[in-house]
């Protein structure tokens, strides 16, 4: 075997290593006890892996390999510092970034051999840099909503529908053409431009409130061109890390649209928000108990078993470290205190339980919404904070409600609910919540940071005295 | 031809090896399961590498260099907040010994 031929095969063996590991990581990743292992074995192997690409016999200059590699680094350190609140958006310029990189080396394969390009990596080429610039576009947008540069009102229009389709529809007739015929290179621009134009209007549409969906599906799609790539290179490791992102996103769109009860197509062609602008203000004038943090603090104090209810306004509010003191004085009293997490609490999957680790509210005390819903009939108290349409009792029994059918957490259960709040104005999806005028149901208005703050005062200023 | 088969068989493993291993993660993890696997399809990067290291054109190298600055973020940024937020995660319970 020739020295090329042998360093070739090392390379080979260092990337099935490589994606083993990726795969150790990602099953390390299933429980918090193991999950930092997860990430030193997607280290080595992303590692291993770059070391063992430098050896490669083509590559005959280094330099601007390692002044990207640098730059690179540079730009990485800063996004991995973020504030946790900002995570979503980071994450979607992480996937704007993933696919930007396929999207470019996509186009230069595709011009370094044009025009024989065989049929079947053709028709991967495309799905490659298709998939690429929608999501880099996509993500964009994304992340420029969530960070709330860009409007995030829906914005609609007529026949919107159909001309995102016929974007779509241009672009994969151009890929088409492309597969049977790849000298028609002045089609390559047509692939890639349209798709970017479709990437901005594909999330044009779409509300706040659909944000953990849509940057699930995007990490869906870039973990596919990702995989496409891995086609056009024929390179096992891509294919193999393409299809692990693939499936993640994948598994957490159907979780996330699940917990919102709507369809894929519901998400991308619905645009949620303008629906129940109709709806609003259709109810009569209903009165509300409402009550002071002293009084709540009372019931508080008295109770047995506490669940928080924790919606994203307790993060705008920056009230996790006053819910995390909350926490503690009623647990020193001896009060069971546990947090109910809706799927879609949160700007992306899984958000709030990051916002309340970080105000060291312990991992265990957070329950998804199957396991905590059979404890609230026994309850004593339900404290709702900064969430609503998710505890809305209209999912269950009101056919007419738009949210009809959404799993909620069944807070109405509990013996007593308080729900902090700033005034009688509708949720994020302008719906009123019926769980407001029960009669279980003590409103307490103010801030929630503020609010949260004069309850653990009351506490802990009755046990002194 | 036969490569195109071998591709396929692995595309297909590894999405259903995926699909059973992600199904595991407790959602409790799920913010910081997406961004590792964001820090993993940064591995993309090898392509990149090599692309621009061959220097078949002035332009392939150009675009290479851009992709390598892309994917190398990617990587970075996502294991150094993958694990930040992972060490935030503590359990009520005392550690076992």
């Amino acid at each position: 075997m020739s020295a090329p031929e042998l360093t070739e095969h090392a390379i080979e063996i260092v990337y099935l290593i490589s994606t083993a590991l990726f795969i150790l990581s990602l099953k390390w990743m299933s429980a918090p006890a193991t999950a930092r292992r997860g990430v030193w074995a997607g280290e080595a192997g992303m590692l291993l892996a770059i070391c063992a690409t430098l050896f490669n016999w083509g590559i005959v200059d280094f330099k601007w390999i390692a002044i990207a590699l640098v730059l690179g680094s540079i730009i990485g350190v800063p996004l991995g510092r973020v504030g946790m609140t900002a995570v979503p958006q980071r994450t979607a310029l992480s996937h704007a970034f993933g696919a930007l990189c396929v999207t470019l080396v996509g186009t230069a394969e595709f011009y370094l051999r044009a025009p024989h390009v065989p049929t079947f990596m053709m028709a991967v080429l495309s799905m490659e840099v298709i998939l690429g610039s929608l999501t880099f576009t996509g993500s964009l947008m994304a992340a420029g909503k969530l960070q709330e540069v860009l409007p995030q009102r829906p914005i609609t229009y007529k026949g919107q529908n159909l001309v995102n389709l016929s974007l779509l529809a241009i672009a994969i007739l151009a890929a088409i053409i492309l597969v049977i015929d790849p000298g028609q290179m002045r089609l390559f621009p047509i692939m890639i431009a349209v798709p970017l134009v479709f990437g901005v209007l594909m999330i044009v549409p779409i509300g706040g409130a659909d944000m953990p969906t849509v940057i699930s599906l995007l990490n869906s799609y870039a973990g596919l061109s990702a995989a496409a790539m891995g086609f056009v290179l024929d390179s096992k490791l891509l294919i193999v890390a393409g299809a692990l992102d693939g499936s993640s996103g994948f598994i957490l769109s159907v979780i996330m649209s699940k917990a919102m009860n709507r369809s894929f197509s519901n998400v991308l062609f619905g645009a949620f928000g303008q629906v129940q602008a109709a709806q609003a203000g259709a109810h009569e004038a209903r009165t509300v108990r409402s009550a002071t943090a002293e009084e709540a603090a009372q019931i508080l104090a008295a109770a047995n078993t506490v669940v928080v209810v924790p919606g994203y306004g307790m993060a705008v509010a920056q009230a996790q470290h006053k819910v995390r003191e909350f926490y503690d004085a009623l647990t020193r009293r001896g009060v069971d205190v546990k947090f109910a997490i809706h799927p879609v609490a949160g700007r992306m999957p899984g958000h709030m339980n990051v916002l309340l680790a970080e105000a060291d509210i312990p991992y265990d005390r957070l329950l998804d919404m199957d396991a905590v819903n059979p404890e609230f009939p026994q309850t004593d108290v339900a404290l709702v904070v900064g969430a609503n349409d998710v505890t809305n009792p209209a999912a269950r029994h009101d056919a007419a409600s738009p949210i009809y059918g959404m799993p909620i957490l069944d807070v109405d259960k509990a013996k007593t609910v308080m729900v902090i709040k700033r005034g009688m104005s509708p949720g994020f999806a302008g719906i009123e919540n019926e769980l407001y005028y029960l009669d279980k149901t003590l409103m307490l208005f103010g801030d929630a940071k503020a609010f949260v703050g004069d309850i653990v005062r009351e506490l802990t200023g009755a046990q002194h005295a | 031809m036969n490569n195109l088969i071998t591709s396929l068989y692995i595309f297909m493993l590894a999405a259903f090896v995926g699909f059973e291993v992600i199904r595991r993660v407790s959602p409790l993890l799920h913010t910081p399961l997406m961004s590792l696997t964001n820090a993993l399809d940064a591995i993309a990067v090898v392509g990149a590498i090599i692309l621009a290291g061959e220097h078949k054109s002035t332009a392939a190298t150009v675009l290479g260099t851009i992709a390598i600055v892309a994917s190398t973020s990617n990587l970075v940024g996502g294991f150094i907040i993958t694990d930040r937020m992972l060490r935030m995660f503590k359990s009520s319970r005392p550690k076992k010994p």
